[in-house]
């Protein structure tokens, strides 16, 4: 059987996709009891801490799970700013493989110009007890690496989670990318 | 994990996805396409063991998503160009079709021009061609759309650089590791050659299966040429050996 078909850029031109709204993971349905409606926010920049302003931020969650009235993804532009924003829920712990217990988080893929196959990483909420439990996290040893998938709460319900592509700079650490 | 329901157990040992053959996929670092020298990590990766997150992912339907497969057309007016149809399955890597799965594509005119504020090329935009299109794939994992033939344009990575004509796709599949952004390329293009973004990929075989091919059956007298273009999203679990094994 033939291996999976080649990735390629998604290219300067993706946003003939974009449409209004999608950007708001709880568009479809009222927030469900118990659930708080969040914003991620936060800034992407390159290797020379120029801001990536034609990004395209996509963002999945397994928690809460998929309904009619909440798909659990969305989409939105990176703006001149290399700023992206989403209105979410905020998720709770899923489970892990084996009897693990995974934090709390927010599963992204960064496709943009320049990059041939999507870039994969998680936003994590920092505060969360279960961080320092959670198997992904402890896999990284180096601290500062681990505080690079750590949302800081900004405001009221509105989290903030920097991607820097590439090297260190401005304070930032290059973010943490998955091998999925 | 039922669709309303809630994470059970089933849920804690997921099977994973299997691990990309080597060569087969682009690096983040292609010196030869510029815009890859900011924008590709520096750091290895950090390897995630597939767990919930990475094999279950976003259920998008027609009627919240609908489809659009004619985009040859705006408003009754006919685009200007080569009417093409373009059609193909979704697999996975053990040949199983990939039923019911959305396709997103989006593409320059006739002319090499997108619908874009971004794209300055000095050719025609076309009033009634905005170059994008949704489609899902039916229970055989089969899709098909109605098109024009997109036209080279011209970029500036390096001197007198074009790219051959393309077709952008994007597919989701049924995980979150499965998702896949590609482009579809025409045969006997002779930009493919010259082409850094086609040819960062590795593999000869798997470059060459971004290249549609004629298809005489699809063809419609009168109307469009046909193209196939297969599309293979991840499998499931470990890798077959040809006899059948797993490992």
């Amino acid at each position: 059987m033939p291996t999976a078909t080649a990735s390629q850029t998604i290219g300067p031109y993706w946003h003939l996709l974009e449409e209004k709204g999608w950007d708001d993971l709880t568009r479809f349905g009222p927030v469900p009891e118990g659930a708080a409606r969040i914003t991620l926010t936060g800034v992407v920049t390159d290797g020379d801490g120029a801001p990536v302003a034609d990004g395209c931020v996509e963002v999945w969650q397994a928690d809460p799970p998929a309904s009619d009235d909440f798909l659990g993804w969305g989409r939105a532009a990176t703006d001149a700013q290399g700023r992206y924003s989403f209105t979410t829920l905020k998720p709770g712990p899923v489970p892990g493989r084996g009897d693990a217990r995974q934090a709390p988080h927010i599963a992204i893929t960064l496709l943009a110009r320049g990059l041939l196959k999507p870039l994969v990483t998680r936003a994590y909420f920092a505060g969360e007890a279960l961080n320092d439990t959670d198997p992904l996290l402890a896999a990284i040893e180096d601290p500062a690496r681990r505080d690079t998938l750590l949302a800081r709460e900004a405001g009221d319900g509105v989290w903030q989670f920097d991607i820097r592509l590439q090297g260190e700079g401005d304070g930032r650490a290059e973010t943490v990318f998955l091998d999925v | 994990m039922s669709r309303s329901g809630r994470l059970d157990d089933a849920a804690r040992d997921p099977i994973p996805f299997r691990p990309f053959s080597p060569g087969t996929q682009p690096p983040y670092d292609a010196p030869a396409y510029l815009s890859t020298r900011a924008r590709h990590p520096a750091r290895p990766l950090v390897t995630a063991p597939h767990t919930v997150t990475e094999t279950t992912g976003p259920c998008f339907t027609p009627s919240r998503f609908p489809a659009l497969a004619d985009i040859s057309a705006t408003d009754g007016r006919a685009a200007q160009g080569e009417r093409i149809i373009v059609n193909g399955r979704v697999l996975d890597e053990d040949g199983r079709p990939v039923p019911h799965t959305m396709l997103e594509i989006w593409q320059a005119n006739a002319a090499g021009r997108y619908a874009h504020l971004v794209d300055q090329h000095n050719a025609p935009l076309d009033p009634h061609f905005r170059g994008v299109g949704r489609v899902f794939s039916d229970e055989q994992g089969n899709w098909r759309i109605v098109t024009i033939k997109p036209g080279a344009y011209p970029w500036r990575n390096h001197a007198n650089a074009w790219r051959p004509n393309h077709i952008h796709f994007s597919l989701f599949g049924q995980g979150f590791a499965q998702r896949l952004v590609t482009q579809m390329y025409f045969p006997g293009d002779p930009l493919l050659p010259l082409d850094p973004i086609f040819n960062s990929i590795p593999d000869a075989a798997a470059r060459d299966r971004l290249i549609s091919s004629f298809d005489l059956e699809t063809t419609q007298p009168e109307y469009a040429l046909g193209y196939r273009f297969d599309i293979v999203l991840r499998g499931r679990g470990a890798t077959p050996f040809e006899d059948g094994e797993h490992r």
